[in-house]
């Protein structure tokens, strides 16, 4: 890395990411249908650890073009069932070394997480949370108003508002990272084991014969594959339709947005379920605001006046400052909500077909342990223990891991 | 802001209105059949394109369908339940 930077420095010339749109070949070992984090990730951890390098990402778009560059890029693990806290810990675990593993800067930041408390219910369960989180060695720890106060200086804490804060959920290890560089990093590290990345190659039908998938067909034509791995978070239903299977999925829109610069004055994320909003203050001093789904399935990108007003008045009452703050920047990514607010990965119906979908609004800080477990499915075939309770079997089964606590509102 | 025509109380504001899911004309599942029973509670077409689904007029409490494009967020048409076509299944 110091020597490329020196190179550049000398020459003036940055190497380019990736090469060229390759020719397409007639056929694959694995071919992943979408070019975002979790695609690409899966096909870097084949390529590095698995030795499988006859793979295609195919997308009908660019890299990283969906809910990779439309997440709000929050990193957490302090859910509520032992499942999920297991799962993104892992996760939370791989961010934390992915710039050395990737050879490339993701700008990891550990800022720690504050979940706000406005209600008796609210600490009732954060404690819960946070004790199934310190049994799996998550740093999850209730505190009081002047915890959240010393730790937020900013944040309106007094007593006379609509809904006063009692308390938080201190999340030590919560984080964030430059969101398009994690995309980048794998699929830059992917092209150089082999991988090929094929944007503009819409899949537009699979084959299926004796219960096996046998081939994608795409725009620029058929290509035989032995597996596929399906991860097009928003679009999953529709895709999933193709090879005849049934998802548990909702599709909705959520909404962000981004103001001006500021002096950097907020160290930590911070969320308030019951305001519906969530907030972060990013290296290069914007605050990003997200909040709720929309109130109604949708399959488009629009932002809407009504929530964008919603997430102002809401922040507002926490932030008081920021109703000077100008809007730069406001965008809107469709997501996969599932019954339980789980994911959806692993086996599908169709035999060498798996599925990583079911992404709602928890997929960005999911994307390294993806990648692993995913690769080991399609290498393995056998369901790696971290993600066997996450099978769309479950929901036959009546065996949810109920999220939808820790997840609505909170990200 | 968004309108949508209820059949009861004509161009409604759409804040004034609350989805209430895709209409499913399918046969309800016998008791003993649980696969039959999760997928009739969990399992959605979740269909890109037009789509028939229940509304409500939340402050005048009417119930109606609507049919609705899932892409492009126009509403074709609205309808009381009185005029329910017989034999669709939700994806026209």
């Amino acid at each position: 890395m110091a020597l490329g930077l020196l190179k550049s420095a000398i020459t003036g010339a940055t190497a380019t990411h990736l090469p060229k749109r390759p020719a397409l070949k007639p056929g694959y070992d694995v071919v992943i249908i979408g070019a975002g984090g979790h695609g690409m990730a899966t096909a870097y951890h084949l390529a590095r650890y698995h030795g499988i390098r006859r793979v295609a990402v195919l997308d009908k778009g660019y890299l990283g073009g969906g809910n990779t560059a439309r997440n709000t890029a929050v990193i957490r693990s302090n859910y509520l069932t032992e499942e999920s806290v297991r799962f993104y810990r892992e996760s939370v675990r791989l961010f934390r070394e992915l710039s050395n593993e990737l050879d490339y800067n993701i700008l990891y930041e550990n800022r720690g997480q504050m979940t706000l408390a406005h209600s008796d219910s609210d600490l009732r369960s954060f404690r819960w949370r946070a004790e199934v989180n310190k049994e799996l060695g998550v740093r999850s720890e209730v505190v009081d108003l002047a915890e959240v106060q010393r730790r937020i200086p900013h944040l309106n804490c007094e007593p006379n508002v609509h809904f006063p804060i009692l308390g938080g959920l201190w999340h030590a290890d919560g984080a964030t990272a430059r969101h398009d560089a994690v995309v980048w990093g794998y699929a830059r590290a992917a092209c150089r084991l082999g991988v090929e990345f094929h944007p503009l190659t819409e899949v537009t039908g699979v084959e299926v014969k004796g219960g096996k998938v046998r081939a994608v067909e795409t725009t620029r034509g058929r290509v035989a594959c032995d597996t596929v791995v399906q991860a097009v978070a928003g679009m999953s239903s529709e895709v999933a339709r193709l090879a005849g299977i049934d998802l548990p999925i909702h599709t909705y829109p959520l909404q962000a947005m981004v103001t001006q610069p500021y002096k950097p004055i907020l160290t930590p994320l911070v969320s308030s379920p019951r305001w519906h909003v969530y907030i972060q203050q990013t290296s290069r001093g914007e605050f990003v605001i997200g909040g709720g789904s929309d109130p109604y399935p949708l399959y488009q990108t629009r932002s809407t006046l009504e929530l964008k007003e919603a997430l102002c008045s809401g922040i507002t009452q926490l932030f008081p400052f920021l109703a000077e703050a100008n809007i730069l920047r406001q965008w809107g990514g469709i997501t996969d909500m599932t019954p339980d607010y789980s994911p959806i990965m692993g086996l599908s119906p169709v035999d060498n077909y798996y599925l990583d979908a079911g992404w709602g609004t928890w997929g960005f800080k999911a994307t390294p342990i993806c990648g692993v477990t995913m690769a080991e499915l399609v290498s393995s075939g056998q369901v790696p223990e971290l993600i066997r309770p996450f099978a769309l079997e479950r929901f036959y089964a009546f065996e949810q891991i109920n999220e939808a606590g820790a997840t609505a509102a909170s990200h | 802001m968004k309108q949508m025509h209820c059949p009861l109380n004509g161009l409604r504001n759409i804040d004034e209105f609350v989805y209430g899911g895709e209409y499913h004309p399918d046969a309800e599942p016998t008791e003993t059949d649980t696969r039959a029973c999760a997928r009739q509670v969990f399992f959605h077409h979740n269909h890109a394109g037009l789509v028939i689904e229940w509304w409500c007029h939340a402050p005048s409490s009417f119930w109606f369908l609507a049919e609705r494009d899932t892409r492009s967020n126009t509403v074709v048409r609205t309808f009381p339940p009185s005029e329910l076509p017989s034999g669709q299944d939700g994806t026209p």
